[in-house]
Parts: structure tokens; sequence; C-alpha cells
């Protein structure tokens, strides 16, 4: 083991200098967007849901901006413990946790109910970055490495799976796969297990709940039930076509506050605000979250660990998952599966983790000439 | 350091790589962009559609339902305002104090207090609970008066229909009640127009006319939310009031007849001879259709159902009796018509005469001696309208009936319970019993029993069609636009008798000319108007001469002076038991006794006006029907001048 004595601590006002700004105010936009569609799903009143949202959002962001200065070995060296804490927290929702329609997916922690599977979308990168960054090229493809990766992304999908969570446990997995790829598993792997994963495909529809069939039956013939399964997403469809160009104007989306919209406050916000906002809004808010993933790649691309560069690509890619995902989802474009827009939808543990994130991508930002051993 | 080379080599794949993801993340995000724009820019008209679909709703709200009005502009069937209250138990605190407050206030039985719970139960919170359907004024007021602690009820002010002359029109006009499911399915424009609690026609012209008298929804539109709750109103369109219908009736003389016609079962019309408007049309009893309008309550309907006297039955249109001696001119007509007799023709009473070992008695046991058609008709005598039958024959006295006008509905399709009554001929027998005609049935056919059967509007028909001088004309209960005046009319009948005169020196066979003639209006009914005159003057006689059935009731002022023949229809076989006891009518029980009937037209030297009077079980034409005629002459008469006054002033306004 080496220590690079070139690389020192930086001090806090080149710290402060280091910040990624442009990161900071695109976040800082989302919640101000965010906090304003929270506003008008309450009906142009601040009530429960926007008064709960903007306060987490001002403190989780905050607590973002201070943990930012957290070394980014801080992240590397307690990257397993971080894993397993939320793996045991994840069992402890599945054994203790709070039941809410028809799912087991809370920890009570008496001020915040936590959902630790939405902690899991970032530990299961934290951690994979961190097993890659020993791993040397040529060992990566083999059986023990591949193993191990496998057994650390399936342990918490299984979990999460069976709260039941589909849609969280298909991000997880999106996120894990995406990390195991960057670190340069053979392509071959993924075309195998993707032939794999079809032939299986009929059996695994078998231990679906009914719901999530029903949600895919939806997804493929939405008119199949209007009124019962096919609801969410025809209605949301009616919702964001009726926006038009440029929206039906700030709290006048009649689809969202007449309560035609479901979920408006969560996986739907994005209807509500293309509603109200139409083409150019929605544009304009997909706009954001590109510059926010790129900033994120563009902070892998500049630091010198791997962890950080690793870790930066992985939750990237992760937020693309996040954003892309919703939106497919809310526009009719995959099944309804449980998935929140970062920052925009009501929740505070999806808040938490896309903060801790941002987090750890400033901190690899603060700390980009830093290498870990 | 070690493995620097590995190391290079292991940032170069994660470069490479996530260039590739890169990549792929724009084919994505353009896709989603794709899809932003097909859903928000090409397909936008589609969804705005279908988001006004969603939020937008139309309340229509009940139609104003147009009047009846009488022949003078007075409203017979109208709308009355009413006050009704109503509840949304959405903006009542408290529903369980205010409902126990308004059962004290209203003092609502425990039956109707236990159904609004019900309904409270049944529906959305927001839907409106109608508490009453009709408050009195007392009821309306004191509701005011504890307005303050009532929070939530709502006073409305709402329209209804209302009779004002209660019992008078129930048969001409029917009632309206609340739409029933079989309404809804039968009738198109019901089924479009039809709110919750919507009224219509049930029976007499207010289900004739329902189409014209209906009118249409006024519509509110509201924006809703996804649960149907109404959350603003956006527009309001009022709708068409349904058209207001004006009938011939003057309600003067339709509220004497059913103060004629009181207490017992019977029916009156009245019909202007030359406009065929039907004055007055009264079936007795009667009773208020006012009680229908909120649902009637079931004790008085049974007491409406169990009446013996049958006030459900429009005995106007749908009562079915043998003509018995009303009859007569008809026989007296179609025998002079076919030369079978002129008016010299004698025949001797000897009070029966025997046929095949049949016995046919004269209601006279002593005979009336020798009479000849006047004072037969007079005295209506059987033995001589029994002898002119045999000789006539019951088809050709058909013929003549049913070109007066018996045997046919004499208002088409306007009321669905007319009937069409029969006259009787040989071919009917043969086809509907199987048996051949005997001559026995031809004779009594002649004095107006056996299978003849009539409605009273039919034998009114028929007098005011000898009235006339025998043309035809079109009877009628609403007023129409085209309607002509009596003197019009008068005109085109005498044109049409000049007609007839002309042809009758060139045409030798006057059926032929007959035929020509019925294309037109107000045809003539008649081969010689000498006998339509033959036949009037017996009538005459019958009332206004001594020994005449109905001298009793005859006025002797020529202002109203009135000819009229009685009849007296048998609802049972006279058997020998009965001539031998002779009983008084009041000696008879109800049911067996005879219908008193009695037709009339007057006044006598400008003839205008003809009724008929059919008393159920009254007994003899000439003890009770006939005096029913002298009171109403008097008044149809002294409202002559009026009516003609406001025939003119319609004209202007139609």
């Amino acid at each position: 083991m080496q220590y690079n004595s070139f690389n020192t601590q930086p001090t806090f006002f080149q710290k402060l200098k280091n910040f990624d700004y442009i990161l900071l105010i695109c976040i800082l936009l989302l919640g101000l967007i965010s906090a304003l569609s929270m506003y008008s799903t309450d009906g142009g009143e601040i009530l429960f849901h926007s008064k709960s949202h903007i306060s987490k959002f001002l403190i989780f962001f905050t607590m973002m901006i201070f943990m930012s200065f957290l070394n980014i070995k801080f992240w590397h060296y307690f990257a397993y413990l971080f894993y397993v804490v939320v793996l045991f927290l994840l069992l402890w929702a599945s054994l203790y946790g709070i039941k809410a329609s028809g799912s087991q997916r809370w920890i009570n922690l008496y001020f915040i109910n936590l959902q630790p599977s939405e902690l899991m979308k970032i530990a299961i990168i934290v951690c994979l970055a961190k097993y890659y960054h020993r791993i040397q090229l040529n060992k990566v493809n083999s059986f023990q490495t591949m193993f191990v990766a496998l057994i650390i992304l399936i342990l918490p999908i299984i979990l999460v799976i069976t709260q039941p969570d589909l849609g969280t446990s298909i991000l997880i997995a999106l996120s894990g796969l995406v990390v195991i790829w960057l670190a340069g598993i053979n392509i071959k792997y993924f075309i195998y297990s993707f032939i794999v994963l079809l032939i299986s495909m009929p059996f695994a529809i078998a231990f679906l709940q009914p719901y999530q069939k029903l949600r895919i039956l939806t997804f493929l013939n939405p008119d199949r039930d209007p009124l019962g399964a096919g609801y969410q997403i025809i209605q949301s469809k009616i919702a964001v076509g009726s926006g038009g160009l440029s929206g039906k104007g700030f709290l006048k989306g009649t689809q969202s506050y007449l309560e035609f919209l479901p979920e408006k406050h969560t996986d739907f916000i994005f209807t509500l605000f293309a509603e109200e906002h139409g083409f150019l809004g929605s544009l304009g808010l997909l706009l954001i979250y590109i510059i926010i993933i790129y900033r994120v790649l563009r902070i892998g691309a500049i630091s010198r660990s791997y962890f950080a560069k690793l870790f930066c690509y992985g939750y990237g890619s992760a937020i693309f998952f996040y954003v892309t995902v919703n939106m497919s989802m809310v526009l009719g474009l995959l099944p309804i599966v449980g998935s929140p827009l970062p920052i925009m939808s009501y929740g505070g543990s999806s808040m938490l983790a896309t903060m801790i994130g941002f987090a750890i991508a400033m901190s690899a930002k603060i700390n980009n000439k830093q290498l870990i051993a | 350091m070690l493995g620097e080379n590995f190391g290079v080599k292991k940032v170069q794949t994660i470069n490479r790589r996530m260039f590739i993801i890169g990549a792929a993340k724009f084919v994505v995000f353009t896709g989603i962009i794709a899809r932003l724009f097909s859903l928000q820019i090409t397909e936008n008209k589609k969804y705005l559609t279908l988001s006004d679909k969603n939020r937008l709703r139309e309340w229509r709200l009940p139609p104003i339902r147009g009047e009846f009005l009488d022949y003078f502009g007075n409203i017979i069937a109208g709308n009355l305002k009413v006050y009704q209250l109503h509840v949304i138990p959405e903006e009542v605190e408290d529903f369980k104090y205010l409902m126990v407050r308004l059962k004290n206030i209203l003092s609502i039985s425990n039956n109707d207090f236990k159904k609004i719970i019900k309904q409270k139960n049944k529906q959305k919170s927001w839907e409106t609970i109608i508490i009453s359907k009709n408050l009195t004024w007392e009821q309306f007021t004191k509701v005011n008066y504890y307005l303050h602690d009532l929070v939530g009820a709502k006073p409305v002010l709402s329209v209804s229909r209302n009779y004002p002359f209660s019992e008078n029109y129930t048969h001409v006009l029917g009632y309206v009640s609340e739409a029933s499911e079989k309404d809804i399915l039968n009738n198109k424009i019901i089924k479009k127009t039809h709110v919750p609690g919507l009224k219509v026609g049930k029976t007499g012209l207010e289900k004739t006319f329902e189409n014209e008298l209906i009118g249409t929804n006024g519509v509110q539109r509201y924006e809703v939310n996804a649960y149907g709750k109404r959350i603003r109103q956006l527009d309001h369109n009022d709708g068409l009031n349904g058209k207001t219908i004006k009938l011939t009736i003057d309600t003067e003389i339709q509220k004497l007849c059913s103060e004629l016609l009181k207490d017992v079962a019977g029916s009156i019309s009245v019909m202007d001879i030359y406009t065929g408007e039907i004055v007055a049309m009264q079936s007795s009893p009667s009773f208020d259709p006012n009680l229908f309008l909120f649902g009637i309550n079931q004790d008085d309907w049974q007491l409406i159902r169990n009446n013996p006297l049958k006030p459900l039955v429009n005995k106007t249109l749908s009562g079915l009796y043998s003509p018995g001696s009303t009859f007569k001119p008809m026989v007296a007509l179609s025998a002079l018509e076919n030369k079978i007799i002129d008016e010299n023709f004698k025949v001797n009473c000897k009070g029966k005469i025997e046929m095949y070992g049949q016995t046919y008695h004269c209601w006279k046991k002593k005979g009336h001696g020798i009479v000849d058609l006047k004072s037969a008709m007079k005295q209506s005598c059987d033995t001589y309208f029994y002898e002119i039958a045999r000789k006539l024959g019951v088809d050709r006295l058909k013929e003549t009936s049913i070109k007066f006008g018996l045997g046919e509905k004499v208002l088409n399709e306007t009321f669905s319970n007319e009937k069409k009554g029969l006259i009787p001929d040989t071919k009917w027998k043969k086809n509907n019993l199987g048996k051949g005609w005997v001559i026995g049935e031809t004779l009594i056919t002649g004095i107006g029993q056996g299978y003849t059967q009539t409605t009273p509007l039919q034998l009114c028909l028929m007098t005011a069609q000898l009235a006339n001088g025998g043309f035809k004309i079109y009877p009628k209960i609403v007023a129409e636009d085209d309607g002509k005046t009596a003197e019009e009319i008068k005109f085109i009948m005498h044109e049409n008798r000049k007609k007839l005169n002309n042809k009758d020196k060139r045409l030798k066979d006057a059926k032929s000319l007959l035929d020509l003639l019925n294309k037109e209006k107000h045809e003539t009914l008649f081969k010689s108007s000498k006998n339509i005159n033959l036949v009037r003057d017996a009538m005459f006689a019958s009332t206004n001469e001594i020994r005449g059935t109905s001298y009793k009731s005859r006025i002797d002022n020529p202002k109203y002076q009135f000819a009229g023949k009685t009849g007296t229809s048998q609802v049972r076989r006279i058997t020998k038991l009965d001539r031998e006891l002779d009983l008084k009518t009041f000696e008879i029980p109800y049911n067996e006794r005879d219908h008193a009937l009695y037709i009339a037209f007057g006044p006598y030297k400008n003839p205008r006006y003809s009724l008929s009077i059919v008393i159920e079980h009254g007994g003899s034409g000439s003890s009770t029907a006939a005096p029913i005629a002298k009171k109403l002459f008097k008044l149809i008469i002294d409202r002559h001048e009026l009516r003609e006054k406001q025939s003119k002033q319609n004209d202007l306004e139609i």
C-alpha cells in the first residue's frame, strides 16, 4: 500500500471553490419546481404535502451540503458497512416493518417512516464501486468475482421484491447491473443472462402477484378495464396530452385538481407538471435532469480514483434510470411500477437517498484529485 | 504504483463503456421526448376533448309542461308554484338533529321519515334529498321562521302540474304522474327528456299530446371532480316550455254538466253542430286528478278503484250502451231514405205484434192505435219501428247509421280509450257469431236494442249531423289553427246541397252522386233533405207536443226551444213476470235498472248545439235524462253569444 504524498487535503475554501455549482443550482431548481408542483397538488394551498415536502427538501439539501465536505475516502471506507446496514434494515422492514397498501416496506423511526429499499438504490452502487475498486481487470470476469458481485446484487433484490415492491427492485437491479457492466464484465455474460431471463420469464410471471400481472396486462392494453386497472394510465395520458404545447397553466391542471389523477404527489407528479406546463415545461424539466446526469458523469470523468469514477458513472446512470423509468411509466411506455421521480416526487426516503448520492458525487468533485489505495 | 497498467486499462474500459451507455441514454431521452411530442402536440386535441369529457357534466332540468286552456283561455291544467324542502346532507352539520327538528316542524309521519333516512343512506352525500315535495303555505312559513336553526335545509320554489277545476276535467285531460319505466321505454321523447321526478301524462289528452306538452330540458353545465361532485357551475340554458293547447270546451258548461251528474253514473256530451267543437264532455263520477301528482295514497286509490260507479272509466268515450229509442231517428231516416215509407205511412199499434210465434211488445201495453211517423216518434211507439225495421232490413239500417257516425270512433286517435261500439248487420253476425241473422233481431235492432252498442259521444255526433241538415262534420276537442267558423261551414253545407240538387236533375242514381261528394268537406249524408226535415220535425214533436215523451222537459221560449228524443235502454231481457209486476224504477235492484238516455238539439228554429245524456241505471229517459237537457240548454244558449265573440277573437289570436 502506498500513500500519495502529493495528495494533501484541500483546505475549506478550496473545497468550497471545488463545489459543482451547476449541479447545486440544478438541484435547487428541481427543489423549487417540486415545491411548486406540490403546492399545486394541494390545490393551490400550502397544506400537508407541500409543507412536508419543502421541509424535507431543505433538511436533506442542507445535510447534503455538509456531507459533501466528507472526504471521498470516508465513503470508500464505510461502503461495505453502509451496504450491510441497509441490508439489515431491509430485513428488519420485511420482518417488523409497517404494512401499507398491501406491502411491507417501511420502518417506523418515529420522526420519519424510512423505506430502506430507497437507500439500497444508493448502497448497491457504493458497495459494488468499492468491490470493483480493488479488482484488476483480468480478474473481473473470473467466476469467483462474478459470483460475489451477483450475491451482493441479488440479496437486496430478493428482499425488496418480496415486500413486494417490483419498481424499486428493478431500479436496484438496473443500478447494480450498470456498475457491473462498467467494471468490465464481458458482454457475453449479459447476453447469456438475457437469454436465461427470456426463458425463465413465463415461470417468473407465475410467481408475480396478481396485481403485478394485472399491471402488465393493463400496460399492454389500458382500455381493457378503463375504470379499474387501466384507469391510472388512461387518466395520466389524458392529463399529459391535454397539456398541449404550453400547458393549462400553473394551478389550472383540471385533471389533477379535480382528482382524476392517481398518486399525483408521488409517482405521477410528472403528469401534473406536464399538464400544467405542457410540452415546453416538460422539455425544461427533462433538460434539468439531463444537466444533473451530465454533471454527475463529468465528475466521474475527472475523478482520479476508480471508486469515485465508478460511483459517479453508476449514480449518473441510476438517475437516468429513475427519470426514464418514471417518465416512460406515466407516458404509457412501460407498465406501472412504483418508481418515484427523484426530488420531484413526494417521499422522504427517496429524497434522502438521492441527496446522499449527490453528497457522494459532490465529495468526489471536491476531492477529485484524491487517490484511494 | 502496483498494476498501473492494469489501472489504465481499467479506466479505459470504464470510459469506453460509459460512452456506450451515454449514447444509449441519448436514444432513450430522444424516445421520451418523441412520446411527449406525440401526446402533447400531435394528439393534443384528442386528449383535450377527453379531459373536458372528464370534467364537464351536464345536468338536465325538468322541462316546464305546456298548459291546457279552455275555449275562453282559462287555464284548466296549469303549472303551480310549489314550495319544496330540499336538504343536501353534505352541507348539514348534524343531520340527525336537523331531521328530528324537521320531523316536528312539518309533522312528518314515521313512515315517510324512515323513507327519507333510507334515501339518505342510499345516495351520495352531495345529492339532494327532497324532504317534502309540496309544502303547504303554513309549513313553508314555519320552516322559514325556524330557518336559523335548520342549517342545511333549503326551502325551494318549484313547478308542479295543477288542475284548478279538479274533477271537472279529469276524463278529458287525464292526469300526470311520475314517469314509469314503461313510459320511458315506449316514448322516445320522454326518454330523451327524462329527469328524475319528471311527470308525464298517464291518461286522456295529457297522454295524447305528451310530445307537444313536454317541452325541452334546461341545461346546467358543471365542472365535476373524479367522484362526480359538482365543483362549480359553468353555464345555464333555459329549456323551451311545452306547447299550450287550447280546447274547445267551455268550463262553465262543463261545470254545470258535472253538477247535473252529481251522485249518478253517466255522461253528458255537448257539440257544436257546425264546427264539430265539443263544448262539454263529462263522465261521472269523476275524481280529483290532483291526487295523483305527488303519488296517490293507498286509501284514496282504493276509494276510487273500488267505487261501484266506476270513476276510472270515461263513459263518454268508452261506455257502450244500447241506444234504445234514441236510435229511432236513424231507423226512421233510413226507412225514408230507402223509400220504404213516407210521412203518411201508418201502423196500427195494439201494444204488441207477433212474429213466428214470438211476441214483441210496445212499451205501452194498451197500444198507441194508428200512428204515422210523427206520432210514432213523438210517443216512441215500438210497434211502428218494429214494422218499418222489418221492411227496411238491418243491412240498410246499418248503412245509414254508419254514415251518421255510429259504429266508428268519433275522435279517431285522440283518446286511446275511445271505443268503436257496434252497429250489427247480417254479415257481422255470420262472421262473429257464426249464425244467420234472424228477423226478430231486426225488430229489436229497430228499437235500439239487441247487438247495437253506441258511445254517448257517437249519439251526440249523430244528433248533430241530423240537426245541421244532414252534413258531415268533424268533431274536435282541440281548437285548431284552421278552424272554420260556423258561418263558413254553413255556407259550404249550403253549396253542397245546391250541388246535390243540381246534379239530381241530371243523375238519377243518387248513390253515385254521394260517392262524388264523398271527397268533399261537409259532404251531404242524405239523398233528400226533406227526409232529414221529417225526422227533425218528429223529434221536435217528441219534446214540444202533448203526449211527446219529453214534453215535460220542454222550454217554450223559442230562444231555448229544443227538439229531442228519449231512450230507455234495457240492461237485461224483460221477462213475462216483469211485465206483470210492472215495478217502479226504485223497486228494481240498481244494476238491473234501465239506462236513461236523451239526445237533443237546439234552438229548434236555428239549431246550433246537440247533446247526448246517458244516466246509467237511471230508469226511463223521459223521467231522468230529459230534465237534465232542459237545465243544460238554458246555459248553453245563454253562453252562445260569448262563444261567438270568443271564436272571432280566437281566430285573431291563432
